[in-house]
């Protein structure tokens, strides 16, 4: 089947959403997405969304600025990031316009909380930044964007997998999709698309991303010869629930909760004297991993308790003379610690037994997110390789484009701030693309690829179990492409992944049918985690410093003479090649980053 | 520890209707109801179908009844249930494959109750003020995941689909009680419909599905009173 679209929306959460709702105002646009939108993983963002309103106390953009380019160890591109960062404002105005439910103060004002990273640059204290609503304000930023979605009536295109991307003489042409319900494969012709796809999280065995955070988006592009940018930088988040991985907010710290090991020792103060448990996030994931390597992990165990107690909250709030904005002591009941993170209560009384108002919960460092990804210039449009060119109509926005607003390290917030800044220009900049062209003719058989792809994971037998193949690449990942790693390491991960490449071409779906045949699609999907893995590993190993979220015990500093550049990562047949590009600095010179 | 899991399993391509199959899996206490499907679905049986995402109660995807009770497979523990475990999909939405069931009805009553805020007053510079109380007014039903549990928990959903259903006048409510929203009296005006909200007789079921612990039932009560007393309040 064919269809006519001039703006294609691939993936619909917080990213995609925004995207349609600009895009549609200017061109005929449809929105294709793999999960009913309201099931997308922004909606399990808890924390809140960075933005300097100033609300409760002075904040201003440019010091959200500058915690956003130190918080990526400088290797964020900082004309993007200062754009977001002054975008920042209006569109948590406009996301409050929309419905958003935020939190209030008592002027009736969004409320805010302070999370890792974001300081007042004058005192640098932490600073009341992440707008929030209780502990699931990406739930609410999905819900309220779904609702207007449904208020514009933009075209879906509900549990539709996009499977390729059709280009015709370097120009957007299309994208191919498979309905899920009827197994039928459907071609989009467009005049643009924007990828909104979202994270590859299941590339790591502990994770706290969802089972459809496979990557697609980006072993798209890059199987069109498309570069990954900056793909060694994936954010391990320090507060996992152990073993499981679902996510604990920073929001627990910014309430005054405290990380302790097995002595009940406060072991931030040590590792960042200034602002101790928030920190940003690739500091703190690596002091929980050098208590553990020192045998302070709690019971022997290689995890560590995250205590949000109301007596220990207090005596820490003493300790460090915090204070409510009026200047009163802070002070917290357990009322209020229910009151304010509902969700993460839930999560430990349901999956570990643990009461978080009477109990420590044991956490340990999680693979959360993805600062690379496909390369994008601020308006969204997608680079062709390491120089400015770029491939007209091709657009990503939200985890899976690289801007690069994250650089190294993202910081707390910042993601649900990246989505929607970015998910609205994307949008805005394909309509009006979309208006000054014509389409680009389809090729005689856009879905010939597909059909291959899919014919060769239905045919025969297979003599590969793709959950092995799953779960070996997910340990190789967490030991070695981790929180620490070493030349050693990475090359034995490496390896496994390309004999794991190689063993995938013996996999088979069980599953043989057209209707529903999600089996068949997770095979896809973990053809997808294995290219990003490659990709990841290959990207880390060559990088021969210590920066932000990459972090070498055999190079353990940074190395801006040699390494203050871009990796454009990309993937043909003898494998990964790696190109490089430089960094935009334009008001702040790399310095140490302390905190 | 060895859990016996009885699934309800229909193929279109291949069944004349839906039938059990039982399959023996290995566990642990805190095993979620999920990743036992997902050991069915990787190691023995790649056709079984069902929806799943997030995998931990959020994005709403895997809601089935679990040993007769609407649950979502990744909020129910082994330690909850036991080791005989039967699983079916939910009840009064039509079945498309194992424990998918087609949402599109539930997502059109949805969409029938005017799911987002309206205001046609321009906008301030900054945000609309609220206070904190009156944000609290509807905070419980801004939890809502729409993951059908409750809708297809009750009995006159069963009885008859037209009916709008406990999610839809969750998300409803939701806009009722907000301070910043201008169409109440339309949304009530809605669900004052034979197929509104008269069908809910107080059964309950809803709130005991929910798995975000909103309370359903209370929050249908106080919708049921508006319109019945003109004020929202």
């Amino acid at each position: 089947m064919q269809h006519q679209y001039e703006v294609v929306i691939v993936g619909a959460g917080g990213a995609g959403l925004m995207a349609a709702l600009s895009a549609s105002k200017g061109a005929k646009t449809a929105v294709l997405s793999k999960l009913y939108p309201v099931r997308s993983h922004t909606g399990t963002a808890q924390g809140g969304v960075g933005a300097a309103l100033a609300s409760e106390e002075e904040d201003k953009p440019e010091w959200h600025t500058y915690d956003t380019v130190k918080g990526s160890d400088y290797l964020g591109d900082q004309d993007a990031i200062e754009f977001m960062c002054e975008e920042a404002v209006s569109t948590v105005y406009d996301l409050e316009h929309m419905g958003l439910p935020f939190n209030r103060t008592a002027e009736g004002r969004i409320a805010q909380r302070p999370f890792g990273g974001h300081t007042n640059n004058e005192t640098g204290k932490p600073v009341r930044r992440a707008c929030y609503a209780a502990d699931r304000t990406g739930h609410m930023i999905l819900q309220t964007l779904y609702q207007q979605c449904i208020k514009n009536k933009v075209k879906f295109f509900d549990e539709f997998q996009v499977l390729d991307l059709v280009i015709n003489d370097g120009k957007v042409s299309g994208v191919v999709a498979v309905d899920l319900d009827s197994g039928e494969i459907h071609t989009f012709q467009c005049k643009a698309v924007i990828f909104a796809t979202g994270g590859w999280g299941r590339v790591w065995e502990i994770t706290s991303n969802a089972h459809s955070y496979t990557g697609d988006g980006v072993a798209i592009t890059l199987r069109h010869g498309i570069p990954a940018e900056d793909m060694e930088f994936f954010q391990f988040h320090p507060t996992g629930i152990y073993r499981m991985g679902i996510l604990i907010t920073e929001g627990v710290r910014g309430e005054g909760g405290v990380l302790l090991n097995n002595e009940g020792e406060r072991f931030m103060e040590e590792y960042a004297p200034t602002v101790k448990d928030l920190a940003s996030r690739d500091v703190i994931s690596r002091a929980m991993y050098l208590e553990m390597q020192a045998g302070r992990g709690v019971n022997g165990k290689r995890y560590l308790h995250l205590d949000v107690r109301p007596e220990t909250v207090n005596k820490y709030a003493k300790i460090d003379g915090r204070t409510y904005p009026d200047g009163t002591p802070y002070e917290v009941t357990a009322g209020d610690i229910l009151a304010k993170l509902p969700d993460i209560i839930d999560f430990c009384r349901t999956y570990m037994d643990v009461d978080p108002v009477t109990q420590p919960m044991p956490v340990q460092p999680t693979a959360h997110y993805g600062m690379g990804g496909i390369p994008t210039d601020v308006n969204g449009q997608v680079f062709a390789d390491e120089t400015d060119k770029l491939i007209p109509g091709l657009y990503a926005a939200g985890e899976v484009a690289c801007v690069s607003v994250h650089g190294a390290n993202r910081l707390g917030t910042n993601s649900l701030l990246d989505i929607v800044v970015f998910g609205k220009v994307s949008g805005q900049h394909a309509a009006e693309y979309a208006q000054g062209v014509d389409y680009v003719p389809l090729p005689e058989d856009p879905q010939a690829e597909v059909r291959r792809q899919l014919e060769h994971l239905t045919e025969g037998e297979g003599t590969e179990v793709a959950a092995d193949l799953r779960k070996e690449m997910q340990e190789v990942m967490f030991d070695h492409v981790g929180v620490f790693r070493t030349e050693e390491g990475m090359s034995q991960a490496l390896e496994k992944i390309r004999e794991l490449k190689q063993r995938f071409k013996n996999v088979r779906a069980g599953d043989r049918g057209k209707i529903w045949n999600t089996d068949v699609l997770e095979v896809w999907e973990l053809g997808c985690l294995l290219d990003l893995a490659e990709v990841t590993a290959k990207s880390a190993l060559e990088r021969k410093e210590s920066r932000g979220a990459h972090a070498r015990e055999d190079y353990d500093e940074r190395d801006d003479d040699n390494w203050m550049k871009h990796t454009m990562a990309f993937m043909n047949e003898d494998g990964v090649e790696l190109k490089y590009k430089p960094v935009t600095i334009t008001r702040f010179e790399p310095k140490k980053r302390v905190y | 520890m060895e859990v016996t899991l009885k699934i309800l399993r229909y193929n279109p391509e291949t069944d004349k209707k839906p039938h059990y199959e039982t399959y023996k899996v290995e566990a642990e206490r805190n095993d979620q109801v999920l990743d036992l499907l997902n050991r069915v679905k990787w190691y023995e049986d790649g056709t079984l179908s069902y929806r799943r995402s997030c995998a931990h109660g959020i994005c709403g995807s895997d809601a089935m009844r679990i040993n007769g009770i609407n649950r979502l497979a990744c909020k129910v523990l082994v330690r909850d249930v036991g080791t005989k475990i039967t699983v079916e999909p939910i009840l009064g939405l039509p079945i498309k494959k194992d424990l998918i069931v087609d949402m599109e009805p539930f997502f059109e009553h949805y969409r029938a109750v005017i799911p987002y805020l309206v205001n046609d007053d321009p906008p301030p510079q900054r945000e609309r003020l609220q206070t904190p109380e009156a944000r609290a007014r509807f905070d419980d039903t801004t939890k809502c995941i729409l993951c059908a549990a409750c809708t297809t928990s009750c009995p006159s959903f069963w009885a008859s689909g037209q009916y709008v259903g406990p999610a839809a006048i969750v998300q409803a409510h939701r806009f009722i009680y907000d301070d910043r929203d201008q169409a109440g009296a339309e949304r009530l005006e809605i669900l004052n419909d034979r197929m509104g909200i008269w069908r809910c007789h107080d059964i309950y079921n809803c709130t005991d599905a929910c798995p975000r612990e909103i309370e359903v039932t209370k929050a249908l009560g106080e919708v049921k009173m508006a319109i019945t007393t003109g004020k929202i309040d």
